[in-house]
């Protein structure tokens, strides 16, 4: 039995939490959140390189929080996510303990303290890959950048599959739903989509953790995250704002300083 | 036909507004292309409304206020200054031209740049063209 699955099952028998949130065996070799609330379905928890969806949005979905207090099996990006929505008072200390892992090892945090701590010795970096690709659309012309993107929004169907996927598209409302003013058409058309997903990347904007769930949620491949991931480099750049690494961070869009950069502003 | 811009200016309600109303009073002409917005706060211009310009046929925006600190509510444009940085870098990044987008500070005595604004987005505008890939992004 892995560490992981002993610190799972000892913490059921404790009564400590109500359901280990982890990963398990899927189908055709995949993995599938698993959500354990026995000791003995400890035994079917992983941890390996293919467990990378970020496991932070079942702690608010209305179905899997109502199985009680969580143990949230947490790489580094789920551990961003569920630190950043602490700092958006979507949790609170106490609600729920994350199981830290790196490889085998497991780090047991019950305390916000005990997760800031081991975020900042894990050193979060963004995904390499992403990266690469961001330079690779920067060095476009903007009419390739254009002609990229357009292609890419032709195939969006809408199924929201990035927002439900995304730790921090927790509103009970999205703007996309609304209708008075119906910002975004229902259909799915090129300009629509466009205006979607830019939406929701402004709306990301200071709060992305880079986990890029979105994108590898999307059925058609679009690389959604990248938008995200373009700003969250940019706030760190422009505005020095880290995201997801302490409980008492602000949103780097709703603060400002008085000499923040201009130069584009004539 | 000659290509006129349309030009859309989403301006506060206490500078840049009061700045384009020191313009006419001081009988200083400029270009007509302009359709003005006004809005109580450069805070309260959402980027989506400079997205939905584009989508209706917006061939330039202007988008002003108050100068830093002179905000008639203190903090507005300082918070819409990070705003449109991101938003600037989220545009270019999409390929959409930013170069039609002026962002300026005109105050309530600078009748006189107003003009200058109006005058050379239009002739920027002008040099670039319709913009139809936005717009027509549904159809190409």
């Amino acid at each position: 039995m892995s560490k992981l699955q002993d610190t799972a099952r000892s913490l059921l028998d404790a009564g400590e939490v109500k359901v280990a949130i982890g990963y398990g065996e899927g189908s055709v070799g995949r993995v599938r959140p698993l959500f354990v609330t026995d000791a003995a379905g400890a035994q079917g928890l992983i941890y390996d390189g293919r467990c990378t969806q970020n496991l932070a949005v079942y702690t608010y979905k209305k179905e899997t929080a109502a199985m009680g207090k969580p143990a949230v099996t947490a790489g580094v990006a789920t551990m961003r996510a569920l630190m950043r929505l602490v700092a958006e008072r979507q949790l609170r200390e106490g609600d729920f303990i994350a199981l830290a892992v790196v490889g085998d090892e497991v780090t047991v945090c019950r305390t916000l303290s005990e997760m800031e701590n081991w975020l900042a010795a894990a050193a979060p970096k963004p995904r390499e890959a992403d990266m690469e690709m961001i330079a690779r659309i920067e060095a476009m012309t903007p009419a390739e950048r254009w002609a990229f993107w357009r292609g890419e929004m032709d195939r969006c169907f809408r199924c929201y599959a990035c927002r439900q996927a995304c730790p921090l598209c927790y509103c009970t409302q999205c703007t996309v739903e609304v209708n008075q003013p119906q910002w975004i058409p229902v259909g799915a058309t090129v300009q629509g989509n466009l205006e979607w997903h830019a939406m929701r990347a402004m709306h990301l904007a200071g709060r992305c953790i880079e986990c890029g769930q979105c994108g590898d949620a999307c059925p058609v491949d679009i690389p959604i995250h990248l938008l995200t991931v373009k700003l969250a480099a940019d706030v760190r750049n422009v505005y020095g704002a880290a995201t997801g690494m302490a409980r008492d961070e602000t949103c780097a869009m709703s603060i400002f300083k008085p000499d923040d950069r201009e130069n584009f502003i004539g | 036909m000659d290509f006129e811009p349309k030009i859309v200016a989403f301006v506060c309600n206490w500078c840049t507004y009061a700045g384009a109303d020191l313009t006419g009073t001081s009988r200083i002409k400029y270009a007509p292309n302009v359709k003005m917005i006004r809005f109580p706060c450069t805070g309260r211009i959402d980027f989506m409304l400079l997205m939905k310009a584009f989508a209706n046929g917006a061939d330039g925006m202007i988008v002003s206020g108050c100068h830093p600190n002179d905000c008639h509510y203190t903090s507005g444009n300082f918070h819409a200054r990070r705003r449109w940085t991101v938003f600037r870098s989220l545009l270019e990044f999409m390929g959409v031209d930013t170069e039609r987008i002026a962002f300026t500070w005109v105050s309530a005595a600078e009748g006189a740049k107003w003009a200058d604004v109006v005058n050379s987005t239009v002739e920027k505008v002008r040099a670039l063209g319709p913009c139809e890939a936005y717009k027509n992004a549904d159809y190409e």
